[in-house]
């Protein structure tokens, strides 16, 4: 990477410019445009439409400090996105292991395939099947209910671990996939040699699997976290009125109360609030890695 | 240190029998060659003997204790992995203090050990480099160090010098051999490079199709091979097949080669003769006579490759072409096309069964 840079340097970024020109246009148009347009909008008192009257203020983001509604609602969102990336580790991190090291050939494409399918069907019908799973007399019950010999009542639907249910099965396939990528260039015989040292299956893992697969951890967990904090249609669905988080409060002034300045801005604090919690984990993750 | 038992050891993936009821005595402090071509089960049977996999049947003993069913871990054997299998994510010292420190010793003395380690493989003061920063030769000391710090009972290497270049590759033998010896440690080196297994080890076990097909010191391999496949893996051959006579053969023109060694066929059945292309004689025919039991064959030569200090003659004679090998004394130069006797002692040549 830094040696292209360098050679590129080297020779100059004109002769790049005509192949690079599509791209930068693309990002201009796609990214730069909207997201400057919204940095404007956090900055007014109204939307400009239909001759309303506005001027620049910073009240917007002065209510995300006046009222702490915001901050507590950031902070279980913050908390939501932590617990998620963590369940994602647990779950995504074996299974990525299994499908590396353990399987070959056929049945390794085989659950492949299943692992990445959430990534195919659409997010809402994701969604709304596990309503139909986790709600009561729904799936979950019914099924639980006709195996066991004695009654109980399952009812997820509306509560937090729902939320969390519906948001892990949807990200985890990106934990397996980063995960995948990294374990399966850790070449096997590392582990044969660390086994042939004298060390466990165990003491393999912890110290030669693990911190070799590290880059795959930590981009897998930048991938969910993000998304997860800002994320609002699991909450609503599937969270009903525990599912007030951050990212449904965004939504709201976008949608239902057409308070475009004050989503902008609390979008921003939040993108804000999340670089600043990459760049402080970056260093600390580096050594881990 | 411990000597190791292999005894009717048979290993199969499918239908395919990659060992077939091999059985070796590695003695202890001893340097082992296992040679043979690709896939003749050189890797299989040493990584049954490290415990990265298990016999379908037989007996692995390491210092006479039964380890068929031993994991890897437990062993207490030393391997370097052809791709050397440094751990990327340590420094040089760390990788070899892996094995000290998984068994959980102190940290001053496993210090201590590891430095002990990198001095024997002269890399005393590499140790705070990591692995990519290292040539390929050093990357292998390291691999080294790191398998003999742990004190192992064997060492086992599959063909630890086959990504190295030549030049590299000598110096690393030579090395190899005098850490070997420093410390006394029993050692299993596996290698499809002859030359290698001749100038390097005590023994020599010859392997193909994942049987064992001759086994012993390199010399007793090279002077009496038992096969025609042993004759010609370990070095050059020149081999003449035709009816045993009793003491040699006679090939199908009636001309008789006589043998001082090898098995005893009965006379009437096929056998063959195998000798080594400096062993014989070549001569334009007014040559002195030599012996009276002396083979003798006529031939012309068809071609000379100059090497040197040495030449090699194939000489076409009754369809076959032997070669034959000659140290440039400043004696006359034989051209393409001339005819010349070959005269070799029956103490060269081998009588094989077939
Ligand atoms: N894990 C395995 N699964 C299937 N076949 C194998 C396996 N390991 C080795 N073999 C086969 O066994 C034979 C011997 O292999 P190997 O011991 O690696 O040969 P060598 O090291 O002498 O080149 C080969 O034909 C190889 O294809
Ligand atoms: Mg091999």
């Amino acid at each position: 990477m830094a040696d292209q840079l360098a050679v590129a340097s080297r020779r100059g970024l004109r002769p790049a410019l005509p192949l690079l020109l599509p791209a930068y246009l693309w990002l201009t148009v796609a990214i730069f445009l909207p997201l400057s347009a919204m940095v404007f909008f956090s900055f007014m008192t109204d939307l400009p439409l239909a001759g309303k009257e506005w001027a620049f203020t910073l009240g917007n983001y002065a209510a995300f400090f006046s009222q702490s509604i915001y901050s507590t609602l950031l902070l279980a969102s913050l908390r939501l996105g932590l617990e998620v990336t963590l369940w994602c580790v647990v779950i995504g991190y074996p299974a990525a292991y299994v499908l590396a090291k353990v399987l070959k050939g056929r049945s390794r494409e085989a659950i492949f395939l299943l692992v990445i399918l959430p990534f195919w069907s659409n997010g809402l019908v994701r969604i709304f099947s596990w309503a139909m799973v986790l709600r009561e007399g729904g799936i979950l019950d019914t099924a639980l209910n006709a195996v066991l010999p004695f009654k109980i009542n399952i009812d997820l639907m509306y509560s937090y671990p729902a939320v969390i249910i519906g948001l892990v099965h949807s990200y985890v396939p990106y934990m397996v996939l980063t995960c995948y990528l990294t374990l399966q260039a850790i070449d096997d015989s590392l582990i044969e040699a660390g086994r042939s040292l004298g060390a466990s299956r165990r003491q393999v893992l912890w110290r030669v699997i693990i911190p070799l697969s590290m880059p795959g951890l930590i981009a897998g967990a930048a991938l969910i976290f993000v998304p997860v904090v800002g994320s609002f249609m699991e909450p609503r669905i599937l969270g009903g009125r525990t599912g007030t988080f951050y990212g449904t409060v965004i939504e709201d002034q976008f949608v239902a109360v057409f308070n475009w300045p004050l989503g902008a801005a609390l979008s921003f604090i939040l993108l804000a609030v999340v670089l600043i919690i990459l760049a402080l984990a970056a260093p600390v993750l580096r050594r881990a890695g | 240190m411990a000597g190791v038992q292999v005894a009717n050891v048979s290993r199969s993936f499918g239908a395919h029998k990659a060992l077939d009821d091999v059985s070796i005595d590695f003695a202890d402090g001893g340097f082992y060659a296992l040679l043979g071509p690709s896939g003749s089960g050189k890797t299989t049977l040493l990584r049954q003997i490290a415990g990265f996999d298990f016999p379908d049947a037989g007996r692995i003993a390491i210092g006479g204790e039964s380890v068929e069913r031993v994991p890897v871990e437990k062993r207490c054997i030393g391997m370097v992995f052809q791709n050397y299998a440094l751990f990327p994510n340590m420094s040089v010292a760390d990788n070899v203090a892996f094995g000290l420190s998984v068994r959980g010793e102190p940290k001053a003395a496993i210090a201590a050990e590891v430095q002990r380690a990198l001095d024997l493989v002269q890399l005393g003061k590499l140790g705070g480099r990591r692995p990519h920063q290292l040539s390929g030769g050093q990357r292998q000391r390291v691999a080294l160090a790191r398998a003999i710090v742990t004190k192992p009972r064997v060492l086992l290497l599959d063909e630890p010098l086959g990504a190295l270049d030549k030049a590299l590759r000598v110096d690393m033998q030579i090395e190899l051999k005098r850490i070997q010896r420093e410390i006394g440690i029993t050692t299993i080196f596996v290698t499809h490079d002859q030359e290698e297994a001749l100038t390097m080890s005590d023994r020599i076990g010859i392997l193909r199709d994942g049987r064992l097909v001759q086994e012993g010191p390199p010399e007793e391999i090279y002077d009496r091979p038992q096969s025609e496949f042993a004759a010609t893996f370990l070095g050059d051959a020149n081999i003449f097949r035709g009816d045993a006579t009793g003491n040699g053969i006679m090939l199908q023109d009636g001309t008789t080669i006589n043998a001082a060694s090898g098995a005893s066929v009965p006379a009437g059945a096929k056998a063959s003769c195998a000798v080594r292309p400096e062993r014989i004689q070549i001569s334009t025919g007014a040559a002195k006579p030599g012996s009276a039991d002396a083979n003798t064959l006529k031939g012309q030569v068809s071609k000379r490759i100059f090497a040197g200090n040495s030449s090699t003659y194939f000489v076409d004679r009754d369809g076959q072409t032997l070669k034959v090998i000659v140290q440039n004394t400043g004696a006359e130069r034989l051209v393409e096309g001339q005819d010349v006797v070959l005269r070799w002692s029956p103490d060269s040549t081998v009588l094989i069964g077939v």
